[in-house]
């Protein structure tokens, strides 16, 4: 079993509820292919630094989890299948990357947690239009 | 006239330093964009370690964490006048 995280990018024109549904579904594959999810995170709309299928925002998901390697490439596939998913990152974690996540997730490096949660509503129905 | 060099003050010269060894960090968050953006230029090129001071190990882990801050788009790889 190792760490991993992932983070993936989900299309901007699903409604919040689709969002956490697709969200729902990936972690089920995880943990229906023996992996052990740690932590879920959505960060919620987000304004990326530059477009992706000429979206300017996306629903910004990270998920932690331990598992053996062959799961990665199953999550992957899923990912791949799934055309909400415009984007997605998954990295394995060392020690260090370990401690660093546990103490985030305990909320110590919460400086700016509220101002980027701050989503102007209007970009996201320009993102839809 | 002749031309003379100004006299450089050493004094004013600090050494650089890296900052991950001196505080101890050991691991480099690309999550966190508003840190990396510390070490990019205005046009979003990753700054050398002759500008940033950062050893070579770590010069390493901020190149790999800027490269993944950019592919989930947390980073731009163009930019303008980002500073």
């Amino acid at each position: 079993m190792n760490n991993y995280e992932t983070v993936f990018i989900l299309n901007p024109v699903l409604s919040e509820d689709q969002a956490k549904d697709a969200v729902d579904k990936f972690v089920k594959v995880l943990s229906g292919n023996k992996a052990n999810v740690i932590n879920v995170e959505q960060w919620g709309l987000k304004k990326m630094a530059y477009p992706i299928q000429k979206k300017s925002t996306g629903f910004y998901n990270l998920v932690e989890f331990t598992a053996p390697p062959e799961t990665i490439a199953t999550l992957e596939t899923e990912f791949r299948r799934d055309e909400s998913v415009m984007r997605f990152l998954t990295i394995s974690l060392d020690k260090f990357a370990v401690a660093y996540n546990t103490r985030r997730r305990k909320g110590e490096f919460n400086r700016n947690k509220d101002k980027k949660a701050a989503q102007p509503k209007r970009e996201r129905e320009e993102a839809r239009a | 006239m002749t031309l003379v060099n100004e006299p450089i003050k050493r004094a004013e010269m600090k050494p650089k330093y890296c900052r991950f060894k001196k505080n101890g960090i050991r691991y480099i968050d690309y999550k966190d964009p508003d840190f990396l953006m510390k070490f990019v230029n205005e046009q979003g090129k990753i700054l050398p370690s002759r500008l940033s001071g950062n050893s070579w190990k770590y010069q390493k882990k901020v190149a790999q964490a800027i490269k993944r801050a950019r592919h989930i788009a947390l980073l731009p790889y163009l930019g303008d006048a980002l500073k």
